[in-house]
């Protein structure tokens, strides 16, 4: 394996094994998307049926609250003990970094989401074990969007004054293109349809949208690390 | 020298401005479906291109920027995109007021206005997060790592609206029908070039502002370092 | 030869020269002991020479890559989650050590930690930390060591440790760059000095008599008055 993609996946073990042990942002963002899930009740008085027009949405926006929870840590939890600077005076390429934290937090994130979906389907009455299949493709593209994006920008303002304010005002605004995409999508297999004909562009959006960020961001992050 | 050059364009701009808007009040009719009102087309429009255009200008001098590490072009970024975002407001604010006399409401999302509303948003992080990073360098690194990614989603949100089933593709309201009789095209561009001179000398104004700051900054350097 | 050059370095972080056209010849298997002031710029010289920062003016020279670099800074930098252990074996794949399982158990050795080589660093007292931070410094064995305030708040047996361990990389043939207030541990190891005064070398040569005998004298012959 070349060097720099192993040294990737030894610092997503390394963030991963520490997250686990402490549990403190799974924690946080699982209750967050609890909480979250069970205020969107009583936000709407639908009926059951009608439900499922806004499902897509509503998971959408509880997955992506979540998830900027689990980013904003990808790189503040490399503050103390000044272990960034031992990161970035080693020989692991920036991008290698930067590419190990956003995988571990898209797997935070994804354990944080595989909680959240069956409380989902049960406070909404939501049937999503049918379309469980392209559901979860769709789960892991715009998850991993989610987390490349964030990543970047975590690393962008980990020395930034009002860090947690920032970020939401930073992330969300790019990643509207790919939640419209996700939303929509997820609304469509939660109401039976296929993911094929029409359907089949919102896949394309966030492949789109993944290939694109993933690319800038990786290119990009040494400007950032090393100034 | 460069004083001059911001008056005079300001100035042009300003003159060109009244004698389009006297041209376009005083000498169009009534357009046939709209009443008096399609004429806000002559500064919406040019408001939302003249905004692209700065936002493009902003692109190429953050990665100039990164490229070069010469400041000048992190002065040039901040003061296009503070500029193109005022005329985004100028573009959402009219549009606003068109949508209210054609549908009676005041927000709908069309797809042009959605698009817009997204710009403004993308770039809003841009400006929020700048004034929280005191240190000059990190400063303009990180604005110009932003701005490369607000400009890199612009495509991604003109493809995301028009996917099936988004708000925006509700049979609906689109602000501008695309063709423009022939006697309206002078006019409009002449409004497009007005707005073009006026944001011109707004940048010019800003960025001399920045350059300013920066000259005192580092006349305080030199005398922190007697 | 030199194993390390730092030519004429200016940084600015904002309004502030930290570093004014600061150089620095650093002589293989040479211990340069860099004293100064709190601000004069030693954390930050460090900090350039460990590519942690780019200098706004000038260039370092090196033959070093940077597996060859060991740094140890204000902060420990390890990570309280992960074990002594862990820890190590992290630090020894990423520094691109050829067997880090056997590295990292000798460096645990070295510093005295292999009996709590499974305990997590949050529970180490203090001095333990210090020990963890030295073993990852060395653990690569560097050719070029850079210490930021090393011997500061440790306890006894870390500087003990940490003397032993800079004897036998300086034996080894390692240069080591240490900056430093506690100026008797460093001139007992040190076969160099530079003052930094305010972003500028003050003086630089190697280590004399005088200066072991009466730390103060380099400051009171090179330093500025007050």
């Amino acid at each position: 394996m070349p060097h720099g993609l192993a040294t990737a996946f030894a610092i997503a073990r390394k963030d991963l094994r520490t997250e686990l042990r402490t549990k403190e942002s799974i924690n946080a963002s699982a209750s967050f998307a609890l909480v979250i899930l069970v205020l969107f009740s009583f936000a709407f008085n639908l009926e059951r049926d009608e439900f499922y027009a806004i499902s897509g949405g509503l998971l959408w926006l509880v997955y992506s609250f979540a998830g900027a929870l689990i980013v904003n840590r990808s790189f503040s939890r490399e503050l103390p003990n000044d272990c960034l600077d031992v990161l970035v005076a080693s020989p692991a390429p920036g991008w290698a970094i930067f590419l190990g934290k956003a995988m571990a937090a898209f797997v935070l994130l994804t354990i944080v989401e595989a909680i959240s979906l069956p409380i989902f389907g049960l406070f909404y009455n939501i049937h999503w074990m049918d379309s469980a299949g392209p559901l979860v493709i769709i789960i892991l593209l715009a998850t991993w969007g989610i987390t490349i994006v964030g990543a970047a920008f975590s690393a962008v303002i980990v020395n930034v004054r009002l860090r947690e304010l920032m970020l939401p005002v930073l992330l969300y605004p790019i990643l509207i293109p790919l939640l419209i995409a996700a939303m929509g999508s997820t609304t469509a297999l939660l109401s039976g349809e296929p993911l094929t004909g029409d359907n089949f562009s919102y896949v394309r959006q966030l492949i789109g949208f993944d290939a694109m960020y993933t690319a800038l961001a990786l290119y990009m992050i040494e400007f950032i690390l090393v100034m | 020298m460069r004083e001059k050059a911001i008056w005079i364009l300001g100035l042009l701009g300003a003159l060109t401005m009244i004698y389009n808007l006297h041209t376009v009040f005083l000498n169009l009719p009534d357009e046939a479906m709209q009443g008096a009102v399609y004429r806000i087309i002559f500064v919406h429009v040019p408001a939302a291109m003249n905004a692209d255009l700065f936002y493009t200008i902003a692109l190429i001098s953050s990665i100039l920027f990164l490229v070069k590490k010469n400041f000048i072009y992190d002065s040039i970024a901040v003061s296009c995109v503070e500029v193109a975002t005022m005329l985004i407001l100028v573009n959402l604010v009219t549009g606003s007021i068109w949508g209210k006399s054609q549908w009676g409401i005041w927000w709908a999302w069309d797809l042009r206005m959605t698009t817009q509303l997204m710009c403004f948003l993308l770039y809003l992080g841009y400006l929020v997060v700048r004034p929280a990073i005191t240190e000059a360098t990190q400063r303009a690194t990180m604005s110009a790592f932003i701005a490369i990614f607000a400009y890199a989603d612009i495509p991604l949100v003109l493809m995301a609206i028009r996917l099936p089933n988004v708000r925006t593709q509700h049979p609906g309201p689109v602000l501008e029908t695309g063709q423009m009789a022939p006697m309206f095209l002078p006019p409009f561009g002449i409004g497009i070039l007005a707005l073009f001179l006026i944001a011109s000398a707004l940048v010019l104004v800003r960025l001399h502002q920045e350059t300013s700051q920066r000259e005192i900054d580092s006349l305080r350097r030199e005398l922190h370092a007697i | 030869m030199l194993a390390v050059e730092a030519d004429r370095i200016w940084k600015y972080f904002g309004d502030y020269p930290a570093l004014r056209g600061a150089s620095l010849e650093v002589e293989k298997g040479s211990c340069l002991a860099l004293l100064g002031r709190n601000g004069a710029g030693k954390t930050t010289m460090l900090r350039i020479l460990a590519n942690l920062s780019r200098p706004t003016k000038g260039e370092i020279k090196t033959h070093v890559g940077k597996g060859g670099i060991g740094y140890l800074g204000h902060g420990i930098g390890v990570y309280d989650d992960l074990s002594a252990m862990e820890n190590l074996l992290l630090f020894g794949e990423l520094m691109g050590v050829t067997d880090p399982k056997q590295a990292a158990v000798e460096a645990l050795e070295r510093v005295g930690l292999t009996r709590v080589k499974d305990g997590l660093a949050r529970e180490f007292s203090r001095g333990m930390r210090q020990r963890l931070a030295v073993a990852r410094a060395f653990l690569h064995r560097p050719e070029i060591l850079l210490l930021d305030e090393p011997f500061t708040s440790l306890d006894d047996r870390a500087i003990a440790v940490l003397q032993s361990l800079l004897k036998d990389a300086l034996n080894s043939g390692a240069t080591i760059v240490m900056s430093t207030h506690q100026i008797r541990e460093a001139m007992e190891l040190a076969t160099h000095v530079a003052l930094l005064e305010r972003g500028k070398i003050a003086h630089t040569g190697p280590q004399t008599p005088e200066m072991l005998l009466d730390p103060g004298w380099l400051y009171r012959t090179y330093g500025e008055a007050g």
